[in-house]
C-alpha cells in the first residue's frame, strides 16, 4: 500500500519537472520534439558493431539535464523500467553471433559487442523520450503532434492513459487499504495480497476504475469536451526555437557522418 | 422572455435494473432562485441531477434549459448554460495543474487563449485561490479541490449552477468559506444536500423528494421548519433549529 501511495506522488515527477521556467523549458514543444526525434532515428541508425562513434550522443541528455536543471536519479529510475526489454533483446547477440573483434590485442566476441551497442542506443532513446517529456510537458508534447499531424485519436489516446493512470493507482491504493486493514489478523498482513483473494480484488478495481473513470469522462463530457484535448494555442515558433533545432540536427547529422571520437583521438595523436 | 430558466415536466425515469428513481416529477426553476433538493439517500436526487444535465435521458417527460429542450441534439448548448458540480472534486480535477482544469472547459468551447486567461483568471478570483492555480489539483485540501472544482466550472459562465453535495467531507472552516461564497455567486443555483443548515442559509427554495416524487415545494425556511414532514422524508431538521442540546431551551422560529 505504502509502496502504491508513494507512487502517486511520484507519478507527477514529470508534471513537476516540465512546469520549470528554464531556458530549454522555453524553447518551442515543436523545436524540443523535432529534436528528440531526430535524436532517437539518429541514434537507432548505427550500425550493430558501432560503439565509439555512437559516443558523441550522450552529450544530447547530458546538456538537456543540466541546463533543464532536471534531476538525474528520477529519470535513471525510469529508464531502469525499459532496461529488461532491451537487455532481453540485447542478450541474444551473443548467442547467435560469433564474430571476433580484436581490440588492442584483446579478443571480444562481435556478440558482445552488439548487445553492447544495443544497450547504449536503448538507454539513450529511452533518456530523450523521457527528457522530452520532462522538459516539456505530456500535455505540451501533444500539442507538438497535432501541430506535426498526428492523428488525433493516437493524441487523444496518449494523453488520456497518461492521465487515467493516476486514477487506476488511486482506485488500487483504496482496494488495497481495505483488504490490508480487515486482513490485519494475517500472518504477513500488509506484505502483500493473499493470492485467494486477488481473483475478487482485481474484478473489484475493474469495476471501480471503470466506475471512476465513468464519471471523470461524465465531468469532461459536462465542460464542453467533445474528443479533442485542448490543452492551449501554441505560439508560432521563434528564431530561437528555429536556432535550437537547427543546432541540435547540426550536431546530430555530424555524429552520424564523421566518427568523431576517432577524429579527436587522431587530433590527440597529431596524425591530423 | 419567460421568467423561468428551467423547467422540469413529468419526468419519469427508471434504471435498467427495473428501479424507478424518478416518478412524475414537475418544477419550474426562476432566473436567479436558489434551490435545495433534499431528500433521504436514494430518494432521486442524484438521478434527478443526471437528467438535468444530460449524463441520462428519462423515458418520459421533458427537461427545459431556457428556451432548449435537453435532448441528445442539444446537450453541448445545455451543458453552456448548466455547469454541473460533481460531488467528489477528483472526478472533475485532473489536468496536470489547477489552471489547465479551470481552462478545460473555455477551451473545449474554442475561445482565444486571451479570454481563456480572463475567464479561468476570474473564475479563480471568485473562489478566492488565484493563488492556486499552478499547484497540481492533487496536492490541494480538501476545501481547495471543492474550490477549484467549483471554479472549473464558473470559468464556463454558465447561468445556472448544479452542485451535487457540495459541502460533503469539508471541515468547519472550509465549510463556511464555501457557504459564503455560494451565497456571493450569482448564478441560478440548484443543489442537492443532506446538509440541512447549508441549504437553510444558501437556499430560497427547497424541494423535498421521498421515492422518486416531490414531497414539498416552498419557501426553505417553511420547509425546513417543518418536523412532521422531513421526519416522514427520513431527515431531521436543521442544527440551528433544533432545541438546545445542553440546556433544551428552543431555538427562535426561523421565520422571525
Amino acid at each position: 500500500m505504502t509502496n502504491i501511495t508513494n507512487s502517486l506522488y511520484t507519478i507527477r515527477f514529470f508534471d513537476m519537472a516540465a512546469r520549470k521556467g528554464t531556458f530549454i523549458h522555453r524553447i518551442h514543444p515543436v523545436a524540443k520534439l523535432l529534436a528528440a526525434i531526430t535524436y532517437i532515428l539518429v541514434a537507432s541508425s548505427f550500425g550493430k558493431y558501432d560503439i565509439i562513434p555512437l559516443l558523441p550522443l550522450v552529450f544530447y541528455p547530458v546538456v538537456l539535464l543540466a541546463v533543464g536543471d532536471i534531476p538525474v536519479m528520477p529519470v535513471a529510475k525510469r529508464m531502469l523500467l525499459a532496461g529488461p526489454f532491451i537487455a532481453g533483446m540485447g542478450i541474444l547477440n551473443p548467442l547467435f553471433d560469433h564474430g571476433v573483434f580484436y581490440v588492442g590485442g584483446v579478443s571480444i566476441g562481435a556478440g558482445w559487442i552488439a548487445c553492447m551497442s544495443l544497450i547504449i542506443k536503448g538507454a539513450l532513446t529511452v533518456m530523450s523520450a523521457l527528457l522530452l517529456i520532462a522538459i516539456t510537458g505530456m500535455d505540451k508534447t501533444a500539442q507538438a503532434l497535432r501541430m506535426l499531424k498526428v492523428p488525433r485519436a493516437f493524441v487523444l489516446q496518449l494523453l488520456l492513459t497518461y492521465r487515467y493512470i493516476s486514477v487506476l493507482m488511486e482506485e488500487t491504493a483504496r482496494v488495497l487499504t481495505a483488504y490490508n486493514l480487515r486482513a490485519s489478523a494475517r500472518k504477513g498482513s500488509g506484505k502483500g495480497v493473499k493470492k485467494n483473494a486477488w481473483g475478487s480484488l482485481a474484478g473489484q478495481l475493474l469495476l471501480r476504475t471503470l466506475g471512476r473513470a465513468e464519471r471523470v469522462h461524465g465531468a469532461m463530457l459536462m465542460r464542453g469536451f467533445n474528443g479533442e484535448y485542448n490543452t492551449g494555442e501554441l505560439a508560432p515558433m521563434n528564431i530561437k526555437d528555429i536556432a535550437y533545432l537547427a543546432i541540435w540536427v547540426l550536431f546530430f547529422a555530424a555524429v552520424r557522418i564523421y566518427n568523431i571520437p576517432a577524429l579527436i583521438g587522431l587530433l590527440i595523436t597529431g596524425v591530423l | 422572455m419567460s421568467d423561468y430558466i428551467t423547467s422540469v415536466k413529468n419526468l419519469v425515469y427508471t434504471y435498467p435494473d427495473g428501479h424507478t428513481a424518478v416518478r412524475d416529477i414537475s418544477f419550474e426553476i426562476k432566473r436567479g432562485e436558489s434551490i435545495g433538493i433534499i431528500g433521504a439517500n436514494g430518494a432521486g436526487k442524484s438521478t434527478l441531477l443526471m437528467l438535468i444535465m444530460g449524463l441520462l435521458m428519462p423515458q418520459s417527460g421533458e427537461i427545459w434549459v431556457e428556451e432548449l429542450k435537453v435532448t441528445p441534439k442539444s446537450l453541448t448548448a445545455v451543458r453552456q448554460r448548466i455547469g454541473m458540480v460533481l460531488q467528489d472534486p477528483d472526478d472533475q480535477l485532473f489536468m496536470a495543474n489547477v489552471y489547465d482544469d479551470v481552462a478545460f472547459g473555455p477551451r473545449n468551447y474554442k475561445l482565444d487563449e486571451a479570454e481563456v486567461n480572463e475567464r479561468v483568471t476570474k473564475a479563480l478570483q471568485t473562489v478566492g485561490i488565484l493563488y492556486l492555480k499552478d499547484r497540481p489539483p492533487f496536492r490541494l485540501s480538501g476545501g481547495e479541490k471543492r474550490a477549484a472544482a467549483i471554479a472549473s466550472v464558473l470559468s464556463m459562465q454558465p447561468g445556472i449552477l448544479v452542485m451535487d453535495e457540495p459541502t460533503s467531507s469539508l471541515d468547519p472552516k472550509a465549510r463556511r468559506r464555501l457557504i459564503s461564497m455560494l451565497k456571493e455567486l450569482s448564478q441560478t443555483k440548484i443543489i442537492t444536500s443532506h446538509d440541512m443548515d447549508m441549504v437553510m442559509e444558501v437556499c430560497d427554495r427547497a424541494i423535498v423528494l421521498k421515492e422518486g416524487r416531490i414531497a414539498a415545494d416552498g419557501l426553505a425556511r417553511d420547509i425546513l421548519a417543518d418536523c412532521r414532514l422531513l421526519e416522514e422524508c427520513g431527515l431531521e431538521s436543521p442544527l440551528s433549529l433544533q432545541n438546545c442540546p445542553l440546556c433544551g431551551s428552543k431555538k427562535q422560529d426561523p421565520g422571525h
